[in-house]
């Protein structure tokens, strides 16, 4: 890969409650290469969010604690910038956009407003440009008579055009990362197609990276270069979109991809769901997170931690079945799955 | 707007209407008439009775204060001889108001301030203390406060007026008092509106764009940390311009806070009506003007005008 | 890593359902949960610390002294606080110490009681109003706005005129002023509450109106009556002290904190400690039933739960 742009090594975010420290984020890494798309995938609660948040620093501290770690971005560590050089970053180098549109924007602010502060902040321009490029926004969003809806209120657009709205903010000071935290969850499913629509094209036109956080595969599906997978607060495997999406190797993953409605699939099979419930990062379990849960779990697996298994160049996996030792149980896996390959088309 | 207007008017008639028949009614159910006084004889009594119409059947006098009050007249005053109310209140009212506006312009803009840095410093010491200064001033009556003042400057430095009424220095201590408890009241209620926006997605959002926690608050926080007070603001300015009895009592002010209880203990009919309805007119004003203010600073209640795009 | 890789660690392990649906944190009940975040608020300890001393000296204050409260002995008026008479004499010379905490044993049952009777009368009216809505919604609440607007006081002398003055007139007057703040407040929680899917639920089960109202509706707004409770009390002390200043409350030689401060304000300049000292120690209580009230609201409000 060539240099990343944005680097996240190791990093530990916790938050102190009254029953102790919550280990949302432990020790998670990945990279992301210029103009590329990473898919973090994960259900709620696995760190995904919270590893964002930390990245760009809009956590509330407290009670969020960062322990340990480091964000890389374009060689600085975002973690060590002082307050006025993040505010730099954000907005400029890094937009970002949220899950809920309906109450992502400022109720008494107008749309146009609310893009052109953002021109205003990162840009030497003057108010009246600044409103301009806000219009030019909107219509490369495709919010059809931009000039007129840049003097709108948020409760005159409706969800997939607040959305819009939301990513012309992000997308007005041309970042070079873009971070959607479940960006389509809140929308109608014919909307979110337009949504993702959307962002591919301005991808393409402007260049920028995306990391999209989801725990919905068919956006991983649509988007995604590359897929990191989240589970208990930890990356659990990374790789290519299409080597993961075919060839999974952790049971998680596996079992994640097999809890999804697939047209294809044969109707007489019951989709799988994974039984069980996530770890309590109050008190995380030595070893791997998904132990408790995993139908192939061996009696390392809740002793150790695994470390990361090189399955395929650029495809890894941090699960002890990969393990040498690990061989008999691996085969028995083997039989019962059809191979850790998953024969989708 | 036209329609709106009217049909707000409309409702407050009626509702002015149903205020001054329950005052009446009210009124009269209390024993007793203005000129009850052991020393007058029965005589007397019965021909003062009939000079102001009092003989008259209940629903007769009501009539005629009805149609006297249709044609702006609030009637004469039965204690203070050869007053009428509306004179009274002309010249009580622009007292307590200035007096009102003055206690309402330090006392409003200092609560929210104190709210507001009480809110961005949750459950840190500023909060702490900005909170218990809060309701210290809402716990201390404002008899006690203006007692302290009027001592301690008055008596003891005598750098200020005790009472009375005349120029700036006569008014600093009442004013001092009146807003005393307001700058509680405005903190509490702020501090908590302000902690109910800054947890919204939408400073989220401003934070996103790189804004500084200065220009996230002055931009996006405060003005819709005040939706919710300027409702509250419509009774609390009619309240306080309309005159309030303790401190005008306490400072010697010539104002309106007087009548609503004095005329009350004197039964003094008219000046009972016209000082209750005055306050209801004040009341409804206020809040209409609240209304169409809220209409302003919030773009999703546009009570007045066009249609939506 | 500290655990040696041997063959027999990667033997398969059985899963373990019950241990996998099991919740690992004990369950915290709401009030418990409640308790916990209102011990971290200083402001409201201290408060709740004050209350309870203010509550001691009212119960046992006038015992600490050999004086009674309403004797008069003008030989000794108007004396300032010395070592017989810790807070002083009033003018007909009764020891102000043993009068104050009596006094606030008056302020304090009045303004616990009036509250009760306010949250009472305002919970039914609100609830019955919110509850049913349409109609009888409307009219309730017009008779609300309507209230307002006739003056309180000429409300208070007509019950002092009919009742007689008196100490449960005192608290029936809080009472025709306090109840209407309460029941916008409640009509508005239980509107919120009825639009909420549990009551949808309790519906669909067959449950009628009276019981979904008292079994499903009332709990929720218990914390809520809870704190609107302890925000009133110090409303009605306050009502009572303003009621007795302008003469129309307890009668002497009754003493509330408010007729002392009424007494004490027609020498102020020369005794300022006459009212000086009922004044503080009806601030304070007035200021411990307050933060106590706001710590008890942020402690039950799910929004600022941390």
């Amino acid at each position: 890969m060539a240099q990343p742009l944005l680097s996240v090594r190791d990093l530990h975010v916790s938050f102190a409650t009254y029953g102790g420290e919550v280990q949302a984020v432990r020790g998670v890494s990945f990279d992301v290469a210029p103009g590329e798309t990473l898919a973090i995938v994960g259900e709620s609660g696995s760190g995904k969010s919270v590893t964002m948040q930390a990245v760009t620093r809009l956590l509330p501290m407290p009670p969020a604690i960062v322990r340990r770690g480091q964000v890389i971005f374009d060689g600085r560590d975002l973690l060590k910038l002082p307050e006025p050089e993040m505010q730099k970053v954000r907005g400029g180098d890094i937009g970002l956009i949220f899950q809920d549109p309906m109450t992502s924007l400022n109720p008494t602010m107008t749309i146009g407003r609310q893009i052109a502060e953002n021109i205003l902040k990162h840009n030497r321009v003057s108010r009246r440009e600044a409103f301009d490029r806000a219009v030019e926004m909107l219509r490369l969003v495709g919010i059809p008579n931009p000039r007129e809806r840049a003097l709108q209120y948020p409760h005159q657009f409706s969800g997939g055009m607040r959305q819009r709205a939301m990513i012309a903010i992000a997308l007005a000071s041309r970042p070079r990362l873009l971070i959607a935290d479940e960006p389509t969850t809140a929308l109608d499913v014919t909307i979110q197609a337009q949504i993702l629509e959307l962002m591919k094209k301005l991808q393409e036109e402007l260049g920028m990276a995306i990391i999209m956080i989801t725990h919905n595969l068919g956006v991983v599906a649509k988007l995604a270069d590359r897929i990191v997978v989240m589970y208990g607060g930890k990356v659990v495997e990374s790789g290519s979109a299409r080597d993961v999406f075919y060839r999974p190797q952790h049971p998680y993953t596996a079992a994640l991809l097999r809890s999804v409605p697939r047209l294809d699939a044969d109707t007489s099979t019951d989709l799988a769901s994974i039984p069980g419930t996530p770890p309590d990062l109050f008190n995380p379990p030595p070893g791997c997170p998904f132990a408790p849960r995993c139908q192939w779990t061996m009696k390392i697996c809740s002793r150790a931690e695994p470390e990361f298994f090189v399955a395929e160049p650029g495809h890894l996996s941090a699960c002890w079945l990969h393990h040498p030792m690990a061989e008999a149980q691996a085969q028995r896996r083997a039989a019962a799955e059809g191979g850790v390959t998953h024969g989708r088309r | 707007m036209f329609r709106y207007i009217a049909r707000r008017f409309m409702l407050s008639v009626l509702a002015l209407w149903a205020i001054a028949t329950l005052t009446f009614i009210l009124m009269h159910s209390i024993p007793g008439d203005p000129f009850t006084d052991p020393k007058l004889p029965e005589h007397i009594h019965q021909l003062l009775l009939h000079k102001y119409g009092l003989d008259k059947p209940l629903y007769e006098q009501y009539l005629i204060y009805l149609n006297n009050l249709l044609h702006g007249d609030l009637g004469d005053s039965l204690r203070f001889r050869e007053q009428s109310v509306n004179k009274m209140i002309a010249q009580g009212f622009p007292v307590s108001a200035l007096l009102g506006v003055e206690a309402l312009a330090w006392s409003v803009s200092l609560g929210l301030l104190l709210g507001l840095v009480a809110a961005l410093n949750r459950n840190r010491v500023l909060d702490m203390v900005t909170m218990a200064i809060a309701i210290i001033a809402i716990s201390v009556p404002n008899f006690v406060i203006a007692g302290a003042l009027q001592w301690l400057l008055g008596v003891k430095l005598e750098v200020l007026p005790i009472a009375r009424w005349g120029g700036i220095e006569y008014q600093i201590l009442p004013a001092v008092s009146l807003g005393f408890g307001v700058v509680g009241g405005m903190a509490r209620f702020m501090r908590t509106s302000v902690l109910d926006v800054i947890t919204q997605d939408y400073i989220r959002t401003a934070k996103s764009k790189g804004l500084s926690a200065f220009e996230t608050v002055w931009r996006h926080v405060i003005r819709n940390s005040l939706l919710p007070i300027v409702t509250i603001l419509g009774p609390l300015i009619a309240g306080i311009t309309t005159g309030t009895f303790v401190v005008e009592q306490i400072f010697g002010i010539p104002g309106l806070g007087k009548y609503f209880v004095n005329s009350i203990y004197n039964r003094d009919y008219p000046l009972i009506m016209g000082t209750t309805l005055f306050y209801a007119v004040i009341l409804i004003f206020m809040n209409f003007v609240v209304d169409v203010l809220y209409g302003v600073i919030d773009p999703r209640i546009r009570v007045v005008g066009g249609k939506e795009g | 890593m500290a655990v040696e890789l041997r063959p027999e660690l990667f033997e398969p392990e059985a899963l373990d359902a019950s241990a996998m649906e099991a919740i690992e944190r004990p369950p915290v009940t709401f009030w418990s949960d409640v308790w916990r975040r209102f011990r971290k608020n200083r402001l409201a300890m201290f408060g709740l610390v004050l209350l309870a001393l203010m509550l001691l000296m009212a119960a046992v204050g006038p015992l600490l002294t050999p004086y009674d409260a309403s004797a008069n002995n003008w030989a000794i008026g108007n004396k300032g606080p010395s070592h017989e008479h810790w807070f002083g004499t009033d003018q007909l010379g009764r020891d102000i110490f043993t009068r104050a905490w009596i006094g606030t044993r008056i302020s304090l049952f009045i303004g616990i009681t009036a509250a009760l009777l306010d949250v009472t009368i305002g919970t039914l009216y609100g609830v019955i109003s919110g509850f049913s809505g349409g109609v009888v919604d409307d009219v309730m609440m017009r008779f609300i706005d309507i209230m307002y607007g006739v003056p309180y006081l000429l409300l208070v002398i007509l019950l002092l005129v009919v009742v007689g003055a008196g100490l449960w007139t005192i608290i029936l007057a809080m009472g025709i002023s306090g109840w209407i703040g309460a029941a916008r407040l409640i009509r508005g929680q239980v509107l919120q509450l009825k639009e909420q899917e549990f009551v949808l639920a309790a519906r669909t089960l067959g449950a009628n109106s009276w019981r979904i109202m008292l079994r499903h509706l009332v709990p929720n707004v218990l914390g809520f009556l809870l704190v609107n409770m302890t925000l009133t009390i110090p409303g009605a002390i306050f009502g009572e002290a303003f009621l007795s200043f302008i003469g129309l409350g307890i009668q002497p030689p009754l003493a509330s904190l408010g007729t002392m401060i009424s007494e004490g304000y027609q020498v102020y300049r020369l005794y300022p400690y006459q009212w000086f000292i009922p004044g503080m120690i009806l601030a304070i209580i007035l200021f411990a039933f307050n933060v106590v009230g706001d710590g008890l609201r942020d402690a039950l409000d799910p929004k600022l739960r941390q």
